[in-house]
């Protein structure tokens, strides 16, 4: 690893005056996918500005049905919070199979949303519950938040503080991981709320997360697990590379799916 | 440089290090406590796995700056003298290592496991719980056996305290 200067940010607003004083600094919450990345110099800022003991970013508000985490938050408190689990266990159920108990331990919700990892959980969750993605800027909409492989919508000074969703009728999700990496090799999150359904799946993507219709329009026809018997998703937009190809990918979405739809009716 | 302050295994300990110093190293290699182990380079195996401020992480994967002013407990302070502590013990006990290179970082998520799970540990789940940990050697069948046997002496030893 190369050095790096280190800062401990107390507040919002102190992280975002450390990043703006450093030459190429980095805001550091979990770090663990940025000090993995450090260690194998693919990232190499010169500033780290450390977010973990910021008392406004960790907190988690459930009022009625709108659902706030705030960024800081680790995957470990979003899966033990017994708030989320009444309204919404099917993202308790997600970030419970993020990576390990060491890693719930300290990767936040932030962390993961602003890395875009194209096969990370979060990012489909986020999608489906048509979230918001609360900045120090502004408000973006999940649709408008995930660019790319690794691309958000993110300016390189902008900070996100929380998370917003409004928690569904029904949700579920379903994940293959890749059985080293634990990572998804296609996930699987579906929402229904009145007439509304959305299932967007991560891991399979060529860019990442998306919104699969083939899915939605069965699923709206009618939320059960046969209406996806006999779908079939193109393979010509996912991803192949060592570990599955298109094809093995597309099957796994509606197998996936499968799950998260029996989930989600309980 | 910076200068770190920190509680290991119930002392305070201070040193210098440079901002680049990973937790992993600070122990080793400036405090000497070389049964936190380093396995890999992918934050994968968690050889390095200790205590921080009572939770379980990866030693490798934190810098020692995000340390200062934490409370770590590793391999070396999980028993208070002479008497293993139980989950050692157990380790002892059901076979549940070969070489060993694994075991401090098996230790410890496992005492973290057994404290998250005060109603008891089944197969499947202590077999989950180790994600984070890989073993060369045993199979894991003897490491899970050992981790339900110390679960039952845990749970059994606090009951009858309280
Ligand atoms: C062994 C292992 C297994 C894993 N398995 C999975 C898995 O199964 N599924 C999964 O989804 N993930 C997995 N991960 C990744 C993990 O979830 C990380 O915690 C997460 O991707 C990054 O969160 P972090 O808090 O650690 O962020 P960091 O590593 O600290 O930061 C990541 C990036 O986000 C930026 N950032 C952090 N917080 C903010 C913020 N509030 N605002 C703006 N930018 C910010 C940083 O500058 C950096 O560029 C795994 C990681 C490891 C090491
Ligand atoms: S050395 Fe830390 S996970 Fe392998
Ligand atoms: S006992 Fe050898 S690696 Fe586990």
């Amino acid at each position: 690893m190369y050095d790096v200067t280190y800062h401990r940010a107390g507040s919002v607003q102190e992280a975002l005056d450390l990043l703006e004083s450093a030459d190429d600094g980095k805001f550091l919450a979990g770090g663990q996918t940025l000090i993995p990345a450090m260690k194998t110099r693919l990232a190499a800022p010169s500033d780290l500005v450390d977010l973990r003991h910021i008392a406004e970013l960790q907190t988690i508000s459930v009022a009625g049905k709108t659902v706030t985490i705030g960024a800081g938050t680790t995957h470990a408190k979003v899966a033990a919070n017994s708030e989320i689990g009444s309204v919404c266990p099917a993202l308790s159920h997600l970030a419970a199979l993020i990576g390990d108990p060491q890693v719930r331990h300290m990767g936040t919700i932030g962390g993961s949303l602003a890395n875009n990892d194209p096969a990370a959980d979060y990012p489909a969750a986020m999608l489906a519950l048509a979230a918001t993605i609360v900045t120090s800027k502004r408000e973006i909409a999940a649709r408008d938040f995930f660019i790319g492989l690794f691309e958000t919508a993110l300016d390189e000074d902008e900070l996100i503080t929380a998370i917003r969703f409004e928690a569904p009728e029904k949700a579920g999700y379903g994940k293959f991981p890749n059985p080293a990496s634990r990572y998804a090799m296609t996930g699987v999150f579906v929402v229904q709320d009145g007439e509304t359904v959305r299932a967007a799946v991560t891991g399979a993507g060529d860019d990442g997360v998306f919104l699969c219709s083939e899915l939605e329009s069965a699923l709206s026809a009618d939320f059960s697990a046969a209406a996806l018997d006999g779908i079939t998703v193109p393979a010509d937009s996912l991803m192949t590379d060592i570990h599955a190809s298109a094809d093995y990918r597309a099957s796994l979405i509606v197998a996936m799916a499968r799950r998260a739809v029996t989930m989600a009716i309980g | 440089m910076t200068d770190v302050t920190m509680t290991v295994n119930g002392k305070t300990v201070s040193g210098t290090v440079e901002g680049r110093t990973l937790l992993v190293q600070f122990l080793r290699d400036s405090l000497g406590l070389t049964g936190t182990h380093v396995g890999c380079e992918t934050s994968q195996c968690g050889a390095c796995t200790i205590h921080m401020d009572g939770q379980s992480v990866k030693s490798c994967s934190m810098l020692a700056v995000q340390a200062d002013g934490a409370s770590i407990t590793t391999i070396e302070g999980l028993s208070d003298g002479g008497e293993l502590h139980p989950v050692q013990a157990a380790f002892r006990e059901h076979h549940g290592l070969q070489c060993g290179f694994c075991t401090p970082g098996m230790i410890m998520a496992a005492t973290d496991m057994i404290r998250r799970h005060p109603e008891g540990l089944d197969e499947n789940t202590v077999r989950e719980e180790l994600e984070g940990n890989i073993c060369r050697c045993t199979g894991y069948h003897n490491i899970v056996k050992a981790i339900m046997a110390a679960s039952e002496a845990v749970n059994t030893a606090s009951s009858r305290a309280a």
